[in-house]
């Protein structure tokens, strides 16, 4: 509780800056130890989220909400019932480098109505779903690209064609390109459902994993 | 009939259905009481009248505060000093909206707070009627979990479970919303105690064998740390930390949450890191090569930029939350679990004790080279940490001390001599002004036979000042003292120091009379200008039975040093104005 007598505007006394120990290492901007010559950080990359999901009011809003809030860069997002009434399993694809992966994943997890969450990575059996409108003045044309890429037609009239084709995120994209000749007027395009390959399992339905 | 004889009515006759549920709000009232909640903060209003009607016949005691963020804000507090959650309420719109402020700091700061709210009818819902806002929407991303209530007959057990996950694994604010008609609709269901669900399991104790990995790597280290987050206080593990610290002679520093974990009196406290912490703790955080992290999410005032943030560290990472592993520094050695148990697993797997007298030695440099000796003038006016120095003199050491937010945060965090656990009461992460009376308030109601006292501001003051009624009302013994600098000081400072000085909607031309305004409120009312006048006006402010308002007019230049700058280097702290 001493006053000091010496008047100062304000602050404090010790060595500046420049004179001080400094330590050798250095972190990326992910807080990741680096070798300073290198500033090394990782890359986004891409990658599909299964999460099982108890089926309450408002879980969707939660999810979309909680990566939006996180700033997590998603590609798209499925929710639908499973075998399990009361039960949902909502696919995610996000493009993040690891730690925003990782960041995701434990922070989906930490909502109280998520079951399980896991990362498909590897090859899992992951299928989004398209219908075009097309215009309908070349039906033989439309016809032929539709069965190359395994479509359906849903509904032909004398100025439009709708199909439907399924496949993957870039088989998908090949066949909207294709369709572009025809004048496309109109595309509704579902995010990708998935599961993981073989017997591997896709998310835990019995308890929470932390 | 009276509130007192209605009270005692039951007793009278044992026939009486006073007690039994009868409706919705019964149960919820029944949920707090099994849930053992002895103290509630709101709001009155419309849509939550129901269980304003409930609590008539309740035992608990319910404290109407003047703004429903200072209802939050108490309840936040009371959560913090007593261990117990909190429990806030107000109507549906405008009171469920004012809570929002106080939810969103309790989130921040994972503290443990139970929120009720008010609704319209379940068939208005989503009509835009009366005092209607989509408060599970608004409140999603600030609450750990928030239930619509949609029947009477479950309602009481949406209470219990948002109490329950409120104060389990990592604790934060929970929010049940209830429908008018839900809280008036018929029900005889006891909701029991509070149960968890099922889904939520938190962890408990850490993988043993990446304890034993951490446990060599401490061992071995040359320049070890402990960093006490407020992980530490919410676990219960203050004595668990004492013990480790002393045992293996680890420095210890605090983060600003973790505060009173480990007693600043001590040889191996280095006290306080990040933006305003001291020299010597930001030396020994820059420099160590092994950092034990105990209860923190490295916030970004505490690492300042993370790519010089304990850059030669292996860093030992105890969190409750595995999301907080590796979010802002990667972890070395995550343990995850309760901050108490993990520290007992810690404390059996360690073979031996890193040798730390060299490094103990360099630590004892810095507190020396860098001392908090503020320069303090012979002639007025008043340096605002002398002023602290002397509450704390004056006060014992379960002195509970809750503030504002901005340059009197500060100076009260730094200046004060903590050495207890649940004495710090703050607004952390969210860092809300206006926090410090509505929190001194329910720090009262929760250690009322504790000293409180406030440091504020004279900015955050203003804006929650109508509390002061309460604090009149309920004739709560506490002290709120005013570090009056006639500004937003911290802005002003940061205007210094990165605004070439343009003082832009900082400076108040002119302010209220707060002694004056105190006595208007019917607190007790002082004015502090000088030296001479301090020992004898805190005295008296102490001694008051009641609430008292001490309006220091402070010296207007004093800024906040030590200080990293915004992303700055730990290490390079300024501790003046011309080296940031």
């Amino acid at each position: 509780m001493s006053r000091r007598q010496d008047v100062r505007r304000t602050g404090l006394e010790g060595p500046p800056p420049e004179e001080r120990t400094r330590p050798v290492g250095r972190r990326n901007s992910q807080g990741i130890r680096i070798d300073p010559e290198i500033e090394a950080e990782h890359e986004p990359r891409r990658t599909t989220i299964s999460a099982y999901v108890k089926d309450e009011p408002g879980v969707l809003a939660r999810v979309s909400g909680l990566f939006h809030r996180r700033q997590f860069n998603i590609e798209s997002l499925t929710v639908g019932p499973t075998q399990n009434e009361g039960y949902s399993r909502i696919t995610l694809v996000v493009e993040e480098p690891d730690p925003g992966i990782d960041q995701a994943k434990k922070q989906l997890n930490k909502l109280v109505p998520v079951i399980h969450v896991r990362e498909l990575d590897g090859n899992p059996v992951a299928v989004e779903l398209v219908i075009l409108k097309v215009d309908g003045d070349e039906p033989d044309k439309v016809q032929a690209i539709t069965e190359m890429y395994g479509g359906q037609t849903l509904d032909a009239g004398p100025r439009t064609i709708t199909v439907q084709i399924t496949g993957s995120e870039s088989e998908i994209d090949d066949a909207i390109d294709a369709y572009k000749q025809f004048g496309i007027r109109e595309i509704a395009r579902t995010g990708q459902a998935a599961l993981a390959r073989g017997e591997a399992e896709t998310a835990r339905v019995e308890e929470k994993h932390t | 009939m009276s509130k007192e004889q209605a009270r005692t009515a039951p007793e009278a006759d044992e026939e009486s259905t006073t007690g039994d549920i009868e409706t919705g709000a019964d149960a919820v009232v029944r949920a707090l009481e099994n849930a053992g909640v002895e103290h509630l903060f709101g709001v009155q209003g419309g849509a939550i009248m129901p269980v304003y009607d409930s609590l008539y016949y309740s035992d608990m005691t319910h404290v109407t505060m003047a703004h429903e963020q200072g209802a939050a804000h108490a309840a936040d507090a009371y959560g913090i000093v007593s261990g117990d959650p909190g429990v806030c309420m107000a109507t549906s719109g405008p009171g469920a909206t004012n809570l929002v402020t106080g939810i969103a700091d309790a989130s921040m700061d994972s503290d443990p707070l139970i929120a009720l709210t008010g609704q319209v009818p379940t068939e208005f819902v989503g009509n835009d009627a009366f005092q209607e806002t989509d408060t599970i929407g608004v409140t999603a991303p600030i609450t750990k979990a928030n239930t619509f209530a949609d029947d009477a007959g479950t309602v009481g057990t949406d209470v219990g479970t948002a109490f329950a996950l409120a104060e389990s694994g990592r604790q934060g604010p929970t929010l049940v919303d209830l429908p008018k008609d839900v809280t008036s609709d018929p029900t005889t269901q006891d909701p029991g105690a509070p149960t968890l669900p099922e889904t939520y399991n938190p962890p408990e104790t850490a993988n043993p064998d990446a304890v034993s990995d951490a446990a060599d790597v401490l061992a071995a280290a040359e320049k070890p740390v402990i960093l006490a987050g407020g992980g530490v206080i919410k676990a219960e593990a203050s004595d668990e930390l004492r013990r480790f610290a002393k045992e293996h002679e680890i420095p210890v520093i605090t983060t600003m949450p973790g505060t009173g974990s480990f007693p600043e009196d001590h040889e191996l406290s280095l006290e306080i890191a990040g933006m305003h912490g001291t020299g010597y703790a930001n030396m020994a955080i820059t420099v160590t090569d092994c950092m034990l992290a105990i209860g923190t999410r490295f916030d970004d005032r505490l690492t300042g930029g993370v790519e010089t943030f304990a850059p030669d560290a292996d860093i030992i990472h105890v969190d409750i939350d595995p999301a907080e592993i590796s979010k802002n520094i990667e972890a070395d050695h995550p343990l995850i679990g309760d901050a108490k148990a993990v520290l007992d697993q810690l404390a059996d797997a360690m073979v031996h004790s890193p040798s730390t007298d060299a490094w103990l030695e360099q630590c004892e440099m810095w507190t020396e080279e860098y001392p908090m000796d503020y320069a303090a003038p012979e002639d007025d006016p008043v340096k605002p940490q002398y002023v602290v120095e002397v509450f704390d003199e004056m006060t014992d050491d379960d002195t509970v001390v809750t503030t504002g937010v901005g340059q009197h945060q500060m100076w009260a965090w730094q200046y004060w001599t903590w050495t207890e656990p649940r004495t710090w009461v703050t607004s952390h992460g969210l860092g809300t002004m206006g926090y410090g009376l509505p929190s001194a308030i329910g720090a009262k109601f929760a250690a009322p036979d504790r000293d409180v006292v406030c440091f504020d501001g004279d900015g955050s003051f203003l804006m929650t000042c109508q509390e002061l009624s309460v604090a009149v009302r309920e004739n709560l013994d506490i002290v709120i003292v005013i570090l009056n600098n006639d500004a937003i000081g911290m802005v002003r400072q940061w205007q210094d120091a990165f605004f070439g000085e343009r003082h832009m909607a900082s400076e108040y031309p002119w302010i209220p009379e707060f002694d004056t305004l105190a006595e208007a409120f019917g607190a007790r009312g002082f004015r502090l200008d000088t030296y001479d006048e301090v020992e004898n006006v805190v005295e008296d402010a102490l001694e008051y039975d009641g609430p008292s308002v001490v309006d220091v007019h402070i010296d207007p230049d004093e800024n906040v040093y030590p200080m990293v700058p915004s992303g700055g280097d730990n290490g390079l702290f300024a501790l003046t104005e011309g080296q940031l």
